[in-house]
């Protein structure tokens, strides 16, 4: 392969992870947790839609119809229960019960579906690819990827812009008491955020497993890459999501281009050196304050 | 004639401060009540437990006949009480538009509608689709009273809305809220400008420490007996 | 109840306590459980020792990662890369320049100190969930780094062993010995470390930071400095217990289920600190004990295991926030180990 072809995949990639990412940048956004669980309930999805296939013999894409609106329970439910109490409990506590929520959907998981690796068949859209030259060519299903991302990232942007549920959510993002005084109960749209965060996970993992072969041990290896498409994007932008999956996406292939052993590591590089890029404008910043007032 | 709001024996406590003491008070259809005293005399706390922004440690909240006291901010909105709250707190990124949309989360039928608040505060039409945190002080307090107007209130809470504003803004909001008054909505004003709050009111309740200390018709006080009051000065005549 | 005469006397009628009766009692109680453990390979089987060590680097891991969180209001998932990082190293010290390899787990242990300020620097700027996260990436990036090292002594992704350095000098008996001896010793030397910090000015500026990070840097405590060093001692414990369960097992692997680097490992330190009582100095031990026993003699499927304990631990961190002993702690008013300040009503003597 080469370091175009690298590049466009990388392109691809980012397409992948920006609907990936979605759900998390959501539930920051609106609620400032981060889920640790996202990966695995991105995975679930993937297992969910695994199961409907052995069982009904259903085509991947059909399989969404049950899956997404089963995942729009749970995520609903998944916050009355236990995120909104955790909210309540401090700054710490959701990230300490959705760590425990990871390790036990990660062990549940293994012990439904034992360790082995199964995919989702992606239909004839998955072999197909358009041969652009000898050595580029360009998987339909990735291309697909990429416009379920903008369609759901464009969706999103127009329920936050135009809905009342959009303006709702924002609303109470930016000052959740103000709008419980107006009267927006601010639990009711904290569990429709989470429910559209873990309805796009979940679509997100019926993606992942159609790519690529998924076991019950990659909840965290996603949660991570998700987590960097939106740092990398900045967080606190939908649009930054897709910026930032994409640099992800192209500094993992251009890794793998290097060695197909750095994919991953070509990903918490670019990462890491945003992170320190930051870091240090954050500590010129300070230096530059104590000066003036020292 | 049974009050509008009736509140019995309140504590609330701000923090480890105890902000409003054992402070009862009825205020009834239609009337125009305003909370004077000063600063840290506990009339926004009060504002805001009636609103059900801060629970209260005892007393009860009954409102058009029923106990409101454990019922939850959003469920109040519903019910009819609106708070425009001190400092304002729009929605920095919403549109003045869209922070009016979000209050009909109150699903409260009632005249007032985008239209009718653009109407009633003509300075924000031209201001519809500009960002909040971009409005001056008097374009930001109309826009929060007209958010709270949005809600079609029974009750309405105006907490300090002359606050930190030029006094040819603060007239035209006065202004916009004469018609109000005269519209027979039940208002409960905190204002620290005595003369104006004396001006626009029917009764005046004067607190101190939490505690109220002084009410009346506006009629029958005095300015010299309110300022006493406010400032502590002299025992006041409870009307 | 009357007071100890350790108490200092003061005019105003309230004095400030350090150590209680119950304190002092515990101290002399822990002095002699400490000297027990201390004669344990003299005095217990072969089968109590390991399963000793095994407490002992749990109870590390518990401290380190309650010193984190519960001290400084850092989440980290992501321990796990200094405790891979500390076994590594001494599995490069003792394999490969053929030091001896208990001076190479000391020489691990200071490695994971070092390598800690650096990566301090680059998420301590971070909040919370951020924070959380980028320290799993970083014990992802350590765990890569070592499966792609194409040092044989490292064993790239095969895994790696400290076998030879250890069977060179001792025997099975003796090699028992000395690591459960470095093992004790690492527990109190770290309790130590941690009692003499939390009793420092820096201990005071940790419960503030603790309590509200925003004011007390406006009273001028260092915030960062304060994290700083706590990531770094939390760094150079985990390299620690790194070291240790090399000793113990003998080999270790950078990857799969098993691994050092495995997320299993900060799995069963929430675990510890969660239901131990985080933010106390006992609560961590009692957590390393309870998981030790529950893992010990509760036989169920490794799955399972994981489900229970992360169940645990959610059901704790929603319903007993302060664990078992913060709750105990202050249902009774008792504090056994004297890191706080207490104040009492009563005239001086």
């Amino acid at each position: 392969m080469t370091w175009v072809a690298a590049v466009v995949h990388g392109i691809l990639l980012g397409g992948y992870y920006a609907l990936l990412a979605a759900g998390l940048a959501l539930m920051f956004g609106v609620m400032r947790i981060i889920n640790l669980a996202h990966g695995s309930l991105a995975l679930v999805g993937a297992y969910m839609a695994f199961l409907l296939v052995e069982h009904t013999g259903w085509s991947t894409y059909l399989t969404l119809l049950p899956v997404l609106p089963g995942a729009l329970i749970v995520g609903y439910l998944l916050q009355r229960t236990m995120l909104e109490r955790s909210l309540r409990a401090g700054q710490l506590v959701p990230l300490l019960t959705t760590f425990g929520l990871l390790i036990v959907i990660a062990n549940l998981l293994q012990e439904f579906f034992s360790p082995d690796v199964h995919s989702l068949d992606a239909g004839r859209i998955g072999t197909a690819a358009w041969q652009i030259s000898s050595e580029l060519s360009i998987p339909w299903f990735d291309v697909l990827t990429l416009g379920i991302a903008l369609a759901v990232l464009g969706g999103l942007q127009l329920v936050l812009r135009f809905t009342q549920l959009g303006r709702e959510l924002r609303a109470t993002a930016a000052d959740a008491d103000t709008a419980e005084l107006l009267g927006v109960n601010a639990r009711a749209v904290y569990a429709r955020a989470t429910a559209i965060a873990v309805a796009v996970a979940a679509l997100a993992g019926v993606f992942y497993g159609m790519r690529s072969g998924f076991d019950p041990s990659q909840g965290g290896a996603e949660l991570l890459y998700a987590f960097e498409a939106v740092v990398i994007g900045g967080i606190g932008s939908l649009w930054g999501t897709l910026g930032g999956g994409i640099v992800l996406g192209v500094s993992q292939e251009i890794g793998a281009q290097i060695n197909p052993e750095y994919f991953a590591i070509g990903g918490h590089v670019v990462f890491l050196a945003v992170l320190v890029a930051r870091s240090a404008s954050q500590a010129s910043r300070i230096r530059y304050a104590l000066r003036r007032f020292a | 004639m049974s009050a509008l709001l009736a509140v019995e024996g309140l504590d609330v406590r701000h923090g480890l401060l105890q902000a409003v003491r054992e402070v009862s008070l009825d205020v009834a259809e239609g009337e125009t009540l305003a909370l004077v005293g000063a600063n840290g005399a506990g009339k926004s706390t009060l504002l805001r437990a009636i609103a059900g922004a801060h629970r209260p440690a005892a007393g009860r909240i009954v409102f058009a006949g029923r106990d409101i006291t454990r019922m939850p901010a959003h469920r109040r909105a519903r019910a009819g009480i609106a708070l425009v709250p001190e400092g304002r707190r729009l929605f920095p990124e919403l549109t003045v538009e869209e922070n009016l949309r979000v209050a009909t989360a109150s699903r409260r039928p009632g005249p007032w509608t985008v239209e009718e608040v653009l109407e009633a505060f003509p300075l924000l039409e031209p201001l519809r689709r500009k960002r909040a945190a971009s409005l001056s002080g008097g374009e930001q307090q109309a826009t929060a009273i007209g958010r709270g107007l949005m809600t079609n209130p029974r009750l309405l809470l105006l907490d300090e809305v002359s606050l930190g504003l030029a006094p040819v803004v603060v007239e035209g909001v006065y202004r916009s809220l004469a018609t109000l008054i005269e519209s027979g909505t039940t208002i409960i004003l905190v204002e620290q400008d005595l003369a104006r709050a004396m001006r626009v009111a029917d009764r005046v309740i004067c607190m101190l420490e939490g505690r109220v200390v002084l009410e009346g018709l506006r009629g029958q006080l005095t300015r010299e007996q309110v300022t006493g009051a406010y400032f502590g000065l002299r025992q006041g005549a409870t009307a | 109840m009357s007071e100890t005469a350790l108490a200092v006397p003061t005019p105003t009628g309230f004095r400030v306590q350090r150590w209680s009766w119950a304190s002092v009692l515990f101290a002399g109680g822990l002095a002699g459980v400490v000297t027990f453990l201390a004669l344990g390979p003299v005095l217990l089987g072969e089968n109590s020792q390991n399963n000793l060590i095994q407490l002992y680097f749990l109870m590390i891991m518990a401290m380190m990662w309650n010193a984190l969180a519960g001290y400084g209001g850092l989440v980290s998932v992501g321990q796990q890369g200094f405790i891979g990082l500390g076994a590594y190293a001494a599995v490069f010290f003792s394999v490969q320049q053929g030091l001896n390899p208990y001076t190479s787990m000391l020489l691990g242990t200071l490695v994971g100190a070092g390598v800690a300020i650096p990566v301090a620097a680059v998420v301590l700027w971070l909040r919370n969930g951020a924070f959380a996260i980028a320290t799993w990436v970083v014990a992802e990036v350590f765990s890569i780094l070592v499966s792609l090292d194409p040092n044989p002594a490292i064993g790239g992704g095969t895994g790696t062993s400290a076998l030879l350095p250890f069977d060179l000098r001792y025997d099975p008996t003796h090699r028992l010995h000395y690591t459960y001896w470095a093992a004790l010793g690492a527990v109190a030397v770290l309790l130590l470390l941690l009692f003499v910090l939390l009793r420092s000015r820096l201990g005071g500026s940790l419960q503030a930071i603790r309590d509200d990070e925003e004011a007390a840097a406006s009273v001028g405590v260092r915030v960062l400095l304060g994290k700083g060093i706590l990531f770094v001692v939390a760094g150079a414990g985990c390299a620690a217990a790194g070291t240790i369960i090399l000793a113990w097992q003998l080999s270790v692997l950078p990857l799969g289920p098993d691994s050092i680097f495995g997320i299993n490992w900060t799995a069963r330190m929430i675990f510890m600190v969660l239901v131990g009582g985080i933010g106390t100095f006992e609560g961590p031990i009692i957590g390393a004990v309870l998981l030790y026993v529950l893992q010990t003699y509760v036989s169920m499927s490794g799955v399972w295991y994981f489900v229970l304990l992360g169940g645990i631990a959610i059901g704790f961190a929603l319903l007993l926030p302060r664990g078992i002993w913060g709750t105990i702690q202050e249902r009774f008013n008792v504090q056994l180990v004297p890191v706080g300040y207490r104040l009492r009503a009563g005239a001086g003597r």
